[in-house]
């Protein structure tokens, strides 16, 4: 087969903004989307408009295909665009955008001749649907291409014909599971499961859509037992069974969307065209709900945290890790999965080990081919003696939280260093200034600091002091954006920002724990209010002991006392989770939850007395500048404490329910139990 | 012995380690001398010009050795991938016997010279005879190269060796073919392994089959002005030697003496030796051979018998029955080895050498520290 290069258009055809069609000598049109002035293609209203033009022009001279393609090397279609939502009030206006990307999504999917899309890269969310809309799919292999539906992390579901299209394609359990969780795909598993036709090497993919339109083998339908899936009967019992399990994650007061996708599948999946309508009625209600809203709010709180980090300003190779214990050893296996090589310097030859292997349990689940974890592998390199020092761009410091023994430390490695490499410490407790005395240039110091686990909690502080090179903290975020973390740029003050937050609510729990209230029923309260975790939980898995550190430290410093029943748990080796004992008891890692007394009733206020705290705290940190602006504030305990995200923020959410109206509850506290509950100054600002 | 996906390893070992995409390699293979063998190519690329900075040496993962179909095997799949249909598989299928599934073990192939038809274990029992070598001598000399790795090991002497980590979360500080329990009673209880029913050499008195790597950096004096590099010592001269296949054991004896008459050097010249160990009898062979006028006069072309090597400055922390000979690394390690040993004692002159299967003796003088001038 010979491949013919699509040619020019002739010069008569309309030029489009952010589109190319492209009639090649065979009458295959190549319609190659390049959305003008972003990097990433985006279906805006302006994107779709103009689809719907062509493909309407295209219906009238029907070529013998259609391959839709992308410009971008970054990946085929991201998405809608998410920012023509947020100012909208009424629902008609929201319907008019979302019938606007299902029209133009069935007049591809209605046109007479094959049609393909040649995905690569990101293909996500409405370019999911697009290319649903295809008669083909043809995927690049590469790890890099991501598919999949993300619309309910979002708080909607899709909402141009996904919802229709993809369960009749692979079956409903297949489908409902990627549009339930959001979770993307790469295309070696989209092919597995049927949602592409094709993964091949980049340099087949050209030859493979031509091919396809040149022979069009019949397209691909669902199995038998998947197509009965989404039969009536079975729809009702399946249904079932995934309300139970949407259920651990996202409590439906909370997160409505999820359980209207499945209701929307169930009584609708017989009739495709009626279903399409209820689609967009649908998503059009939840895009003006406060869940989306927030949640869209989280999304581009992510893109601020994202921006705080300029990734041209360093170009780290090789990081050092100092310390191969928890922390040091997690942040060791991250930065080497995220491609760069890493000496980990331990003298503990024990510790070295562990390190290698939760490397390899990690690099294996996330590689899985085993080209690629040996490589991983081979990049974290253990280093017994400290070799690495010399030749790394950054140098963490993670040892134990000593000062001697950190400004020691120091002293012996910044002669050794490279010049103009970065020095970090990964302390929660120190402030800068003080460890910074031992360094001939103690400007060069900057805090990085990282939350256990590593490999999941999304967000970085980074500290500077008074002192600190603001070049230096810049390079520090920059290095947090090449390692794909989110970088929350902090002063040097007690806990920083998401543990100062943290401990107040922490202890309060203690503090009821220690009235009578059971913990269960804290932790009911928490997870309620939307926490991921209650906190008494919380704090058996982060070890009592370190929590206890922690709690000293601030109360030397804030308005924070340590509840005695703390001390008592831990003098008692009562240590949590890692100790099989702490307020619960566990049986590797799952508590074992007593059963509450009969007729026993919790007080009322549990849910309020922990909130508050946390949102008075929040206040503080405000005042005192510990970030920037309410905002980072909002991102910073989001994506490092997993508050509530459907609430968009401490702040965010005091603002929604009240200012005044939460203020008078702190007021009542206060009363009730003491001057830890007197609200911050910062109230007055809110 | 090169493993099927790394028949290059060099290059696999250079781009696993990060030396960069333009860094070219390659593998030499000389047996039990490889590694040497690198060391000696990287010397020679140095000294023309052709290149300033070399890391050379040696690997060998015995323990990966592969398991070859026979060639009966191989023809018949041949067939078999041939057969288009039921009948010509059922007619193939049909033609195979119990005999093509008989493995043939890479690793014995490997240690088996294909020219006398002898293993390795067999040479060492001919060089036992000739030398009249006695299974006690053969079986003690074994027991003093554990004791000294022991002693090696507690006293902290062998920091060139990295420890190694597994995937399941342990840590190897340590070689594990130390025998520290061992005894000339229970080396006496060893059978024969080569000559079985009458012979001498024991796995305990033979070198271990085992996994290694060793790797040094060789650098040009411009190199190492440059990247300002601590020197741990130099090559001066090497020697390759050919001697009797079935008696390759007496390689040391063969390709140490040039390189001492190049130099007018007699044995008390020489700091410390690192003969590596493939077998007892096949070290204390060498030495016999060099307290032999007739073996000096009619082998090595001497006037009389070269002299006796002190025991106290042989392998001093052990060596190949200790702690294992991965045949083709073992010919860096001793090299790299014997730098340590003159360095830690402050001593100047030491020669590495090794016996090679297929009858060949290799050998490298070597001095400790920078060049000290004329």
């Amino acid at each position: 087969m010979t491949i013919k290069e699509p040619m020019n258009p002739p010069a008569d055809k309309p030029i489009y903004k952010h589109w190319h069609v492209e009639r090649d000598n065979d009458a295959i049109v190549w319609l190659h989307i390049d959305v003008a002035n972003n990097s990433a293609n985006i279906l805006s209203s302006g994107v779709l408009d103009e689809l719907n033009e062509i493909l309407e022009k295209l219906t009238y001279a029907l070529p013998r295909g259609v391959i839709v393609l992308s410009d971008k090397p970054n990946g085929f279609v991201a998405g809608a665009d998410v920012k023509e939502f947020v100012p909208l009030k009424e629902t008609a206006d929201a319907l008019v955008l979302l019938r606007r990307g299902q029209r133009a999504m069935n007049r591809l999917a209605e046109l007479k001749c094959p049609t393909v899309a040649l995905i690569h890269g990101f293909c996500l969310g409405g370019g999911m649907e697009l290319a649903l809309a295809c008669r083909y799919r043809i995927a690049d292999e590469d790890p890099r291409t991501r598919l999949g539906l993300p619309e309910i992390k979002l708080g909607i579901h899709p909402g141009f014909g996904g919802t229709v299209r993809l369960p009749s394609l692979i079956g409903a359990p297949a489908a409902m599971d990627l549009m339930l969780t959001g979770k993307t795909i790469d295309a070696r598993t989209a092919k597995k499961i049927g949602m592409v036709d094709y993964a091949v090497p980049a340099r087949h993919l050209k030859r493979a859509a031509v091919a396809v339109i040149m022979k069009m083998p019949a397209p691909h339908r669902p199995t038998l037992l998947q197509s009965l899936t989404n039969k009536g009967v079975i729809r009702n019992i399946l249904a079932g069974a995934m309300r139970h399990r949407v259920a651990e994650k996202a409590p439906g007061a909370h997160y409505p969307a999820p359980y209207a996708l499945i209701d929307l599948w169930v009584k609708h999946a017989h009739d495709p065209a009626k279903m399409m309508e209820e689609e967009a009625i649908s998503v059009a209600r939840f895009v003006l709900g406060k869940t989306a809203h927030n949640l869209v709010r989280v999304f581009f709180l992510q893109e601020r945290l994202k921006s705080l980090g300029k990734k041209t300003l360093i170009a780290p190779q090789h990081v050092h890790v100092i310390g191969g214990g928890v922390m040091g050893g997690d942040i060791a296996i991250w930065c080497a999965l995220q491609g760069l090589r890493v000496t980990v310097q331990e003298t503990r030859h024990d510790a070295l080990a562990k390190v290698i292997k939760r490397a390899y349990a990690l690099f294996k689940k996330r590689f899985k081919q085993p080209r690629l974890v040996q490589a991983a592998m081979d990049r974290l390199i253990p280093d017994d003696k400290g070799v690495g020092v010399g030749h790394a761009d950054v140098v963490i410091e993670a040892i134990f939280e000593d000062i001697l023994a950190k400004q020691a430390l120091y002293r012996e490695i910044e002669p050794k260093m490279k010049a103009g490499a970065l020095l970090a410490t990964n302390t929660s407790s120190i402030p800068l200034e003080i460890l910074s005395e031992a360094l001939a240039k103690p400007s060069r110091l900057v805090g990085i600091h990282f939350f256990n686990p590593v490999a999941q909690m999304q967000l970085v502080e980074v500290v500077s002091s008074p002192i600190t090179d603001s070049m230096v903290a810049r390079q520090a975020a920059a290095f947090v954006r090449h390692i794909d973390r989110l970088p929350l740029p902090v002063k040097s003050s007690p806990g920083f920002l998401v543990n100062r937050v943290l401990m107040p609510y922490l202890l309060e729990a203690v503090t009821m724990e220690w009235e009578g209230v059971p913990a269960a029923m804290i932790d009911k309260a928490a997870l309620d209010f939307g926490m991921p975790m209650g906190p008494i939980r919380l704090a058996d898995t982060v070890g009592l002991d370190i929590c206890l550190s922690v709690a000293e430290i601030l109360s030397q410093r804030l308005n924070v006392d340590v509840p005695p029943r703390l001390r008592e748990l831990v003098s008692a080796g009562r240590l949590g989770v890692k100790s099989g004992q702490g307020f619960y008891t566990y049986h590797g890692d799952k508590p074992q939850i007593p059963r509450a007394k009969p007729g026993y009733t919790p007080p009322s206020d549990i849910a309020e007395r922990l909130m508050l705290r946390l949102l008075n705290e929040a206040a503080a940190c405000l005042r005192e500048g510990v970030v920037a602006d309410a905002d980072l504030l909002d991102a910073g305990v989001i994506f490092g404490t997993g508050f509530a995200p459907f609430r968009g923020g401490p702040i965010n959410y005091v603002q929604e329910a009240g200012v005044d109206i939460q203020r008078k509850k702190l007021h009542e506290l206060e009363q009730h139990y003491g001057k830890r509950f007197v609200a911050d100054a910062e109230w007055a600002e809110l | 012995m090169p493993g099927p996906d790394e028949v290059n390893i060099a290059r696999v070992v250079a781009l696993r380690l990060g030396c960069g995409k333009h860094v070219p390699a390659w593998t030499v293979q000389r047996n039990c001398a490889s590694g040497m063998q690198a060391l000696d190519c990287a010397a020679r690329n140095i000294a023309s010009g052709r290149a300033h900075l070399i890391l050379a040496g040696g690997v060998e993962a015995m323990s990966h050795a592969p398991v070859l179909l026979n060639n009966d095997m191989v023809t018949w799949l041949g067939e078999w991938s041939t057969a288009r249909n039921f009948g010509a598989r059922l007619a193939a299928l049909s033609k195979l016997r119990a005999g093509h599934f008989k493995p043939i073990i890479g690793l014995l192939r490997g240690l088996t010279d294909p020219v006398v038809g002898l293993s390795m274990g067999q040479t060492a029992e001919n060089l036992a005879h000739r030398f009249n070598i006695s299974r006690e001598r053969m079986d003690a000399f074994a027991l003093e190269s554990h004791h000294r790795l022991a002693q090696a090991q507690d006293d902290k002497l062998l920091g060139e060796i990295e420890t190694l980590y597994d995937t399941k979360g342990n840590a190897y500080e340590h070689d594990d073919g130390l025998r520290r329990d061992g005894d000339m009673a229970k080396m006496a209880k060893l059978k024969p392994v080569f000559d079985r029913e009458f012979g001498n050499v024991t796995a305990g008195n033979s070198a271990q089959i085992t996994d290694g790597a060793a790797l040094l950096v060789l650098a040009s004096a411009e190199a190492v002005e440059k990247y300002k590099l601590p020197v741990l010592g130099r090559i001066i001269d090497i020697q390759w030697a050919g001697l009797e296949p079935a008696q390759m054991g007496l390689g040391p004896a063969h390709s140490i003496v040039p390189i001492m008459q190049r130099h007018n050097f007699t044995i008390p010249d020489i700091d410390y030796w690192e003969i590596n160990e493939a077998f007892a009898a096949q070290v204390l062979a060498c030495l016999e051979a060099w307290k032999e006028d007739d073996y000096c006069r009619t082998e090595l072309g001497l006037e009389g018998a070269f002299g006796e090597v002190d025991l106290a400055r042989l392998n001093v922390d052990g060596g190949g029955v200790s702690i294992g000979h991965p045949v083709g690394a073992s010919g860096a390690r001793i090299v790299l080895h014997l730098l340590n040993v003159l360095k830690r004692t402050n001593t100047r002159r030491g020669i590495a050498s090794l016996c090679i299967g297929g009858g060949q003796g290799g050998a490298m003088l070597v001095e400790s520290g920078r060049e000290t001038g004329p």
